[in-house]
């Protein structure tokens, strides 16, 4: 009887976390990767390592649950220089969501910061620019389907939407991993997102007034056909970390392996 | 005793953190917690740096040619805002390479560059307090397979508060500007 009681209530505190809503991860195996933006600037594929996508982005709902737990999140308490005037402001008010923003649609309007202490708050991070490239090269049967040029026209369409229109609920098809919505959706912050320095020609290095880089030198971009990926990383490389916009939302990342490379 | 003592201890210091971060600005660089450790091995937290203006750029020990030539622009751009004698601003330089750029890395740095102990810290961070760091000052990076980065060079200008007073990258030749705004910030009666 009295074992009963207490495992009915070690149940009910196990379900605590589950009640809200416990992020659901999907594993990913990482390795050698072609991406857009070689590793070394020239040709070199990216080196992942295993690692855990969430496989859906943040919703309202979950943000709504980290800034009532973490109120220097707020809009109205969060520090100007973590984020900007815009921060949530869909929102009806800084601890309600209202019409604009339902429960089920991704949280958008997050700065890189917010979006980094709520992943934190998942015991998580944001994911690289590789791994979220990884994860989004997959369609529903393949790891990676970016030579298909009917996949890529897909992405595409979508793209030229109207970014005025309202976002849809997260929850669309699972991919290859089985992460869904990582197309058709929002865009998504990563990690490195000011790393991809895309908006300087690598000819800019021989202008002697202007020695702005270090290193192997601005990058080159690789696949220069497959502009879904390519507009990706132009909009994030032209952001600033407190920056929000209207559909640009995150997901968090976990790594699996002791052999984690940022 | 020593447990009241340490309670003490903590009580205390939990007030302080948030208070200090309270006062400053909401613009404030300051407002980022990052732990750092400067070429001696002494650590200590940016805010700490708050009171005065000061010169903040990053760059990484194993850079053969463009963190050179910061270090000297900053060495020229430091004597240009204070000449003959006057009270130089302090000048803070935070490493990407938190792999590498361990304290011991940076002395033996700060050696070779002949860098003014009473002005230059040259600061060792984790690596996710580098990738914070370089968002609050927006300066971009990003690690090469060869251990090397490919990074944007910038000098900038924090002012008392660590509210961020100019910037530039002109690392070839003296910014007028530049040193005119930070002339500007020196002479302001130190506030807060």
């Amino acid at each position: 009887m009295r074992a009963g009681a207490l495992l009915m209530a070690l149940a009910a505190l196990a379900a605590v976390p589950a009640a809200a809503g416990a992020a659901d991860y999907r594993p990913l195996p990482g390795g050698r990767f072609a991406s857009v933006v070689p590793a070394d600037g020239k040709d070199a594929p990216a080196q992942v390592a295993p690692f855990a996508l969430r496989s859906e982005p943040v919703t309202n709902a979950e943000f709504l649950a980290f800034v009532t737990a973490h109120p220097q999140w707020r809009r109205d308490r969060v520090a100007p220089i973590f984020a900007d005037g815009r921060y949530l402001s869909h929102w009806a008010a800084a601890d309600a969501l209202g019409a604009d923003a339902l429960p089920a649609q991704p949280v958008t309007r997050v700065s890189w910061f917010a979006a980094q202490a709520y992943c934190e708050s998942e015991h998580a991070r944001l994911p690289s620019w590789y791994e979220s490239e990884m994860a989004a090269a997959a369609d529903a049967t393949r790891a990676d389907a970016r030579s298909d040029p009917a996949w890529r026209e897909r992405i595409l369409n979508w793209y030229s939407r109207p970014s005025n229109a309202a976002v849809a609920r997260v929850g669309g098809d699972a991919n290859f991993y089985g992460v869904r919505d990582l197309h058709g959706l929002v865009w998504e912050w990563v990690d490195d997102f000011g790393a991809l320095l895309v908006a300087s020609d690598s000819r800019d290095q021989n202008d002697p007034d202007r020695l702005k880089f270090c290193g192997a030198g601005a990058l080159n971009l690789r696949d220069r056909d497959n502009y879904a990926v390519l507009m990706r990383v132009a909009m994030l490389s032209a952001l600033k970390a407190a920056d929000t916009t209207v559909n640009l939302g995150f997901r968090c990342a976990r790594s699996t392996s002791s052999g984690n490379t940022p | 005793m020593t447990l009241v003592r340490l309670l003490a201890f903590l009580v205390i210091f939990a007030c302080i953190a948030p208070l200090r971060a309270a006062e400053l600005p909401g613009d404030s660089v300051y407002r980022l917690p990052v732990a750092l450790a400067d070429q001696d091995g002494r650590t200590f937290h940016l805010a700490d740096r708050a009171g005065k203006p000061q010169l903040v750029s990053m760059f990484y020990t194993s850079c053969q040619y463009m963190c050179p030539l910061i270090i000297e622009s900053l060495k020229r751009t430091q004597k240009a805002i204070a000449p003959d004698g006057q009270a130089k601003p302090a000048v803070l330089m935070v490493s990407f390479d938190a792999q590498r750029d361990v304290p011991t890395h940076l002395k033996a740095v700060f050696g070779q560059r002949k860098l003014d102990a009473a002005t230059w810290t040259l600061a060792h961070t984790d690596a996710a307090s580098v990738r914070q760091l370089a968002a609050v000052l927006d300066i971009q990076y990003r690690a090469l397979p060869d251990g090397e980065f490919n990074h944007t060079s910038v000098v900038i200008l924090l002012d008392a508060q660590g509210r961020i007073a100019a910037r530039t990258d002109k690392m070839d030749a003296l910014d007028a500007d530049f040193v005119a705004a930070a002339r500007k910030a020196l002479a302001q009666p130190a506030s807060n």
